[in-house]
């Protein structure tokens, strides 16, 4: 049974329609990546997953949840499913330890101890145990988005999503998050991420699906897909990559 | 009639009302700051017909003079058959009055969170009710004091309006006194002097607030 089930999805804005008919399957543990311009569906398409945004018609099961209107619902797929935005979205209010204990806390009800343990164990995976009791503004961005991975993963979810994740950092800062992600796929979390770092995409990513204009265009093996496109819209945007 | 002076006994009775002053205005604030909060939150909910209800109530409060909530509530219930004491009538109708504004200032604070906060907070599976308990109003707080305080300061002032209805405060009392001496410049001058002494530090605290949300505009 896969992990994650999306079945002829149909998204609209208003006249707009941005997802017209998304159809695919990420068994456990599988890494894919989503490619495409800019305004090709990605990020809606990963929002209706969690269901952030609302589908018009088709299906999504994700972590043994189907996605649905029911609050209740969504809630228990959302303690399933994390999901990390460009913007990182850390609460500014509280220091880094408070902003990954609250939710495990206040939604798992977990004991206090032990939201602290899995903070201390989160921090340190993504490298920063020394920025418990740090704000957010005091930390740079690619740190500030490793804690906003570090604040989901304590929430033990079984499926990840990653939104450009990288998109808003400086070079440098985006290898030190790349690194925690592809830690994260070693690990064998189940991930969705949009992403435009291609050669990362070729390297960790097991499937790679390129979307365009609001369809999957082309999907297929990472090393595959890179290497010997067969769509000439695909083929025009890798060139483009590689420039 | 013997014309008084206005002298130190004078000067003593304004200090006391002046205490009425402030005691109406702690009145109006608590009071008009839970029925506002409410509203501010009924205006921000995703139910329709209670935002619908909210912005009508705010609408109808910020349309009317203050004058006329008061007359309301003084003789208007009066005619109903209820005689309320200056002091519940001034004060219930300076709770209406604050709380239609207070609402106000909140829901633009509410809303000035950023949406991503509201997704970020959802997307770890909070509820409605812990999104704004632990992530939005925390904000929201920090964001509302500067203009929250500025709001105090009118309150201060529009307290006057009670004398009206024979709530002795300040402005009432400065009446009072200028009826027994006739010394109306000093007597005013003095008034004044005594809005300002509680006006001015409430307006410099809320520059400092607005200053330091500037510095700091997160955490
Ligand atoms: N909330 C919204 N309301 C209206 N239109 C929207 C909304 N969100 C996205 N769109 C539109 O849907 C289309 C797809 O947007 P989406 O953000 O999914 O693209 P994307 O592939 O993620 O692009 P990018 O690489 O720029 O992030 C765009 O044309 C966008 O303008
Ligand atoms: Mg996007």
């Amino acid at each position: 049974m896969p992990e994650v089930i999306v079945e002829n999805v149909h998204k609209s804005f208003g006249m707009v329609e941005v997802l017209k008919g998304v159809s695919l399957t990420v068994e456990r543990g599988e890494v894919i990546a989503l490619i495409g311009r800019s305004g090709s569906g990605k990020s809606t398409l990963l929002r209706c997953i969690n269901g952030l945004e609302k589908i018009n018609s088709g299906r999504i099961e994700i972590a043994g949840h189907t996605v649905s209107s029911d609050p209740k619902q969504l809630r228990a797929l959302r303690t399933d499913v994390g999901i990390v935005f460009q913007s990182y979205n850390l609460f500014p209010h509280l220091s880094v330890g408070e902003n990954i204990m609250l939710a495990p806390k206040i939604v798992k009800n977990v004991a206090k101890a032990q939201t602290r343990e899995t903070a201390e164990r989160v921090l340190k995976l993504v490298g920063l145990s020394e920025k418990f009791d740090a704000y957010p503004d005091e930390l740079s961005g690619g740190q500030q988005q490793r804690v906003a991975i570090a604040r989901s993963l304590a929430m033990q979810p079984k499926v990840m999503l990653f939104d450009e994740v990288t998109s808003a950092l400086d070079p440098e800062l985006t290898e030190e998050v790349l690194n925690v992600m592809e830690q994260l796929a070693r690990d064998g979390m189940t991930m969705i991420l949009v992403t435009h770092e291609m050669a990362f995409a070729r390297r960790v990513a097991t499937k790679t699906i390129f979307m365009h204009q609001g369809k999957i265009w082309e999907e297929g093996l990472s090393k595959q897909l890179f290497s010997d496109p067969q769509t000439p819209e695909l083929r025009q945007f890798v060139k483009a990559d590689v420039k | 009639m013997i014309l008084r002076t206005f002298g130190f006994s004078e000067f003593g009775f304004l200090v006391s009302a002046l205490l009425w002053t402030v005691v109406l205005t702690i009145i109006a604030l608590s009071g008009g700051g839970i029925v506002g909060f409410f509203i501010a939150l009924a205006r921000t909910s995703t139910h329709k017909w209670l935002r619908i209800v909210a912005a009508t109530y705010i609408q109808i409060i910020q349309g009317i003079p203050v004058l006329m909530i008061l007359f309301l509530s003084y003789y208007g219930l009066s005619l109903a058959g209820l005689q309320l004491p200056p002091l519940v009538a001034a004060g219930a109708s300076m709770t209406i009055y604050a709380s239609g504004y207070l609402a106000e200032i909140w829901r633009g604070c509410i809303q000035s969170v950023p949406k991503q906060q509201w997704e970020a907070s959802e997307s770890l599976a909070m509820t409605r009710t812990q999104q704004y308990r632990y992530v939005i109003l925390p904000q929201a707080l920090r964001i509302s004091l500067p203009s929250t305080v500025g709001f105090a300061v009118q309150v201060v002032k529009n307290t006057s309006i009670t004398s009206i209805i024979g709530f002795v405060e300040l402005a009432r009392a400065g009446q009072l006194i200028n009826n027994a001496t006739f010394q109306p410049f000093r007597v005013f001058i003095a008034v004044a002097a005594l809005y300002f002494v509680v006006c001015y530090p409430l307006s410099q605290l809320s520059r400092w607030l607005e200053r330091r949300l500037h510095a700091r505009s997160h955490r």
